[in-house]
C-alpha cells in the first residue's frame, strides 16, 4: 500500500513544484505554509492538474488516467458539495456512479444519517466537512486526499470535527494525505509528516 | 380574432417552438465547448455563431436563399436527390428562425456554463463520473436558469423574425406568413385595424415571454 510520486514537476506562479516521494504511512501529514504547493500536489495526484513525472497508487501507474479512473477520494478545502443536490444525493454521488448505492458504515461513523434529507445549503461548516468526507469514502477510494479539513470550521467546533476525522481514519484505513498548516492536527492524526516549502520537500519524519 | 388570424398565430408559435427545440442540442454543445474547452478554431466558431446577431437579417436571409434555393448547393442537392424543397415553405421559416435565434441561445448558455464552479465538475470526476454524467448531473442543472432564460429569449426572437424569413420563405398567406410578416402585409394593404389586432397579439406574447422568464429567475434565485 503506497503512494509513489516520481519526479513530479509542475510550474506554479512563483516557483516550480518538484517532488519525489514514496509514502507508506497510513496517514501522512503534508505540512507547510500557505502557498507552498500542497493543494497543487493533491490535484496532481487526483489527476486534476497535468504535471510531468509519474504518480503510482499501490503499484498502479495512474499518471495517464483521467480523474474518474484513479479511485482517489479528494476532499478539497472548500468541500465543494453540490449545492443543487440534497445531502443524500451528495453522499451517494460516487457510489451511484459505481452502481453501488447500498448502505455504508461511513454514514454512521460520521453521524450524518440525520442530515441525509437536508439541503446542503442548511448545513453548518462542520457538517459540511463530514458530508464531504462521507461522499469521498462512499466512492470506495484507494487513496484519500484531505485538504485542510478543518478550515472554515468554527474554532469551537474544530476538536469535534477532528474527532470525527480520527474515528473515520480508524474505521476506514485507506492511505491518506492530510494537508494542514496546524501542528496540533498533525500530531492528532498522522503517523508521518512531510514538510513542503516553495514546492520542495524540506523535511520528513515519522511521528 | 378571425380564424385566419388564429391560423397566423398558430403557424408562428409552431414554427418558433420547433426552431427553438431544434437549436437546443447543437446550442448546448457549442456553448459548452466554448465555455469549457480550448480548441483550434474556437475563435472562428465564436465569430460565426455571433454573425447573425450583427449582420442585417435580410443579408442573412439572402445567404440562406442562395444556399437553400433550388439552384443553391444545399437546396439543389435536396431537390434532386429527395425532391425536397425548403425555400418558400414552412421549413424555410423554421430555418430562418433557427439561424437568427441560435446566437442568443448560445451566448446565454455559454455564460451560464461559465458561471458554474469548475471545481464541482472536477470533484464529480474524482467520484467516478464520466463527462456526460458530469454535464447532466452537475453542469446543466447548475446552469439551468441561464439556459432556460436563453431559451425563452431565442423563442421570442424566433417569433419576431422578419428580415431573413421574408427572403427565404416569402410571405405566403396560410403557408409561410408569420405574425411579423402578416403585420407588415396588413400595413402595406392599408388594413390598419387588422395590423393593430396582430400587434396586440405580438405585445401579449412578448410580455408573457419576459414575464415568465423573470418569474422563473426570481423563483430559482
Amino acid at each position: 500500500m503506497s503512494i509513489i510520486l516520481r519526479d513530479v514537476v509542475l510550474p506554479l506562479t512563483d516557483f516550480t513544484l518538484e517532488v519525489s516521494l514514496e509514502l507508506t504511512a497510513n496517514t501522512t501529514a503534508l505540512y507547510g505554509p500557505s502557498g507552498a504547493g500542497k493543494t497543487s500536489l493533491l490535484e496532481v495526484i487526483a489527476g486534476l492538474r497535468d504535471a510531468r513525472g509519474t504518480v503510482e497508487l499501490h503499484g498502479r501507474d495512474v499518471s495517464r488516467l483521467p480523474p474518474r479512473l484513479r479511485r482517489v477520494g479528494y476532499v478539497p478545502q472548500d468541500d465543494a458539495l453540490f449545492p443543487h443536490l440534497s445531502v443524500r444525493q451528495n453522499v451517494f454521488y460516487g457510489a451511484q456512479v459505481r452502481e453501488d448505492a447500498r448502505e455504508h458504515s461511513a454514514i454512521d461513523v460520521l453521524e450524518i444519517r440525520p442530515l441525509l434529507d437536508r439541503s446542503v445549503k442548511k448545513l453548518s461548516g462542520g457538517e459540511r466537512k463530514r458530508v464531504a468526507l462521507a461522499r469521498a469514502l462512499l466512492s470506495e477510494p484507494e487513496v484519500l486526499l484531505l485538504d485542510e479539513p478543518l478550515s472554515g470550521v468554527d474554532v469551537a467546533l474544530r476538536d469535534r470535527v477532528l474527532e470525527y476525522l480520527v474515528r473515520a481514519r480508524e474505521e476506514f484505513p485507506v492511505p491518506a494525505i492530510y494537508v494542514t498548516h496546524q501542528m496540533e492536527e498533525v500530531t492528532a492524526i498522522a503517523e508521518e509528516i512531510v514538510v513542503l516549502e516553495r514546492g520542495r520537500v524540506t523535511e520528513r519524519r515519522l511521528l | 380574432m378571425s380564424s385566419n388570424e388564429w391560423a397566423i398565430l398558430g403557424l408562428t408559435l409552431r414554427t418558433a417552438a420547433l426552431a427553438t427545440l431544434l437549436i437546443v442540442p447543437p446550442g448546448l454543445a457549442i456553448a459548452w465547448l466554448l465555455a469549457r474547452r480550448r480548441w483550434r478554431g474556437k475563435s472562428l466558431v465564436e465569430t460565426l455563431v455571433a454573425l447573425p446577431l450583427v449582420m442585417p437579417p435580410v443579408a442573412t436571409g439572402l445567404i440562406l436563399l442562395q444556399l437553400l434555393g433550388r439552384r443553391g448547393p444545399v437546396g439543389g442537392w435536396l431537390h434532386r436527390t429527395f425532391d425536397f424543397d425548403i425555400v418558400f415553405t414552412w421549413r424555410a421559416v423554421v430555418i430562418a428562425m433557427m439561424v437568427m435565434s441560435f446566437p442568443l441561445f448560445v451566448r446565454a448558455a455559454r455564460v451560464a456554463f461559465e458561471e458554474v464552479n469548475p471545481r464541482l465538475e472536477q470533484i464529480a470526476r474524482t467520484l467516478g463520473a464520466h463527462e456526460w454524467r458530469v454535464f447532466v448531473t452537475i453542469t446543466l442543472p447548475l446552469a439551468a436558469r441561464g439556459v432556460l432564460s436563453g431559451l425563452l429569449l431565442a423563442f421570442a426572437r424566433a417569433i419576431g423574425e422578419f428580415g431573413a424569413t421574408i427572403l427565404v420563405a416569402g410571405n405566403i398567406p396560410g403557408r409561410t406568413q408569420t405574425l411579423s410578416l402578416a403585420i407588415y402585409n396588413f400595413v402595406q394593404l392599408g388594413r390598419d385595424a387588422d395590423a393593430f389586432r396582430l400587434l396586440v397579439v405580438a405585445v401579449v406574447i412578448a410580455f408573457a415571454a419576459v414575464w415568465i422568464t423573470e418569474a422563473f429567475l426570481r423563483r430559482r434565485a
